[in-house]
């Protein structure tokens, strides 16, 4: 059992490697855009295959996995969410790679205004990432339940993004263009938050056995 | 939910001052196949030959609590109740095959002429549903009258499984069924089983936990003579609510 334990560890631990990998990239894109360093958002996009290669490699060892150590109650619990998660944190890598391009287009042309929204939504969306992974590795706990509840927070600000955004755009259409690549952004981030929502949701299975995913999260005992 | 076939009530088994089973309480569902797991010495064989009145055999051996068959709800292990008649009702297979020196036909028959079954047409015909039932007839068919060690392990067992069913019985007992069998002829009895529950309770003993969640509708785990956790197969092996339940199937026992 020693070996398939240290296996698992593994596995754990290159889990946590991607997610650490797409938690920089969300937050290097988001820099690059607010503090208008297109270099670095070049590098968030060059950086990308990485994380891509990191999914299809846990993928292949989950399956192996499946297949040699027949996983049965949590190790075939963590397995499964370990596959399922992959899966977030790469499109969650994507959608990084997303906004370090809005990126590089916004600090090509002056300036709109500061920025007050999108570095608030990317602050909370790398909490949920972590506290997300970090419920990953301990365990069971109230994490993962936060990270669903904060999800909330990071729609509210998209909505109030894009209502700031909408008022500047009909006082001066002009800014139309530039404004519109905002709201997208905002947009990418609050469908990062959704990813690390399912990440949440997966970990609350892996601890519990039980599918909470598009239920009432208030019907859920904790 | 499906209707009981049988059920323990604090069942507690001893062989001589060795208390072997401690207060089993199980329900065995009606055409549904029930697999009894745990580590080697926890009850479960000791449990299912209770059900064949296996242990009636040592003198020193003695049941306490009952084991009620339904519909008519008679405790089988009661000393009023004859073993005879029991196994006419339950029947057994064992881990290795174990066919009589007798030809392939008078193996499935000989439950029936027990029972003072003689006539020829009404044996060759049980004969032919049983061997029919037990997969084995299209191999077979041309050589019904040779010995029975003639066959293969596999086709052994089948005939084991024929001879079970020769009598009608409305629960089969399998102690490891395919332990001593490759994993063709082993898939091919896993499959005579899965098709045999349409008409027959089934209560099976492994050892081979992923034999237990590739057939069986609900799943028992005992350990040290008691039973630890039953639930549903599926759920069982994906989220066991008991601990000692979730270590013995993780591998992580002791």
């Amino acid at each position: 059992m020693g070996i398939f334990d240290d296996e698992l560890k593994i596995l754990r631990e290159r889990v946590l490697k991607l997610g650490c990998m797409v938690e920089s990239a969300i937050r290097d894109a988001v820099k690059a855009l607010v503090e208008r360093d297109s270099e670095l958002a070049k590098e968030v996009i060059k950086r990308d295959h990485l994380i891509n290669a990191l999914d299809v490699a846990i993928d292949e060892e989950c399956v192996r996995l499946i297949a040699l150590r027949q996983p049965m109650a949590r190790d075939l619990r963590l397995i499964t969410t370990a596959m399922k998660i992959t899966t977030d944190l790469e499109r969650m890598g994507d959608l990084a790679g997303n906004i370090a391009e809005r990126a590089m287009e916004l600090n090509a042309e002056p300036q709109l205004k500061p920025f007050k929204n999108i570095p608030k939504m990317a602050e909370i969306t790398q909490q949920m990432v972590r506290d997300a992974l970090d419920a990953f590795v301990t365990g069971c706990s109230r994490l993962p339940y936060e990270v669903i509840k904060r999800d909330d927070e990071v729609d509210e600000l998209t909505v109030r993004n894009f209502e700031e955004l909408l008022g500047l755009m009909i006082q001066d259409p002009k800014i139309i263009p530039l404004a519109v690549k905002r709201t997208y952004i905002a947009k990418y981030l609050e469908r990062i938050a959704d990813h690390a929502t399912n990440i949440a949701e997966m970990i609350i299975y892996m601890c519990k056995g039980k599918m909470i995913r598009h239920t009432e999260i208030s019907e859920e005992k904790e | 939910m499906d209707s009981i076939k049988a059920e323990s009530r604090n069942l507690n088994f001893y062989y001589g001052s060795l208390q072997t089973l401690k207060n089993v309480n199980l329900q065995i569902r009606e055409r549904q196949i029930t697999a009894l797991i745990g580590p080697s010495g926890c009850g479960k064989t000791t449990y299912l030959r209770c059900f064949n009145r296996m242990h009636d055999l040592y003198p020193h051996n003695r049941y306490q609590g009952e084991i009620i068959l339904y519909p008519d709800k008679i405790n089988i292990i009661s000393p009023e109740v004859d073993p005879i008649e029991v196994r006419m009702r339950i029947s057994m297979v064992f881990q290795k095959p174990n066919p009589f020196p007798k030809s392939i036909f008078e193996n499935v028959a000989y439950g029936l002429r027990v029972r003072g079954i003689n006539n020829k047409s009404t044996l060759s015909e049980k004969v032919e549903k049983s061997l029919r039932g037990a997969a084995l007839w299209d191999e077979i068919k041309d050589r019904l009258h040779q010995p029975a060690f003639d066959l293969s392990g596999g086709q052994q067992q089948r005939l084991c499984i024929a001879r079970a069913l020769a009598t009608d019985p409305e629960i089969l007992l399998f102690d490891e069924p395919t332990s001593a069998l490759d994993p063709i002829a082993t898939g091919k009895i896993e499959e005579l089983i899965m098709g045999l529950q349409e008409h027959i309770t089934i209560l099976i003993v492994t050892h081979n936990m992923q034999q237990a969640a590739r057939i069986s509708d609900y799943t028992a785990f005992m350990y040290l003579g008691e039973l630890v956790e039953c639930g549903e197969t599926d759920s069982l092996f994906v989220n066991p609510q008991n601990k000692l339940t979730e270590e013995y199937i993780t591998g992580r026992f002791g």
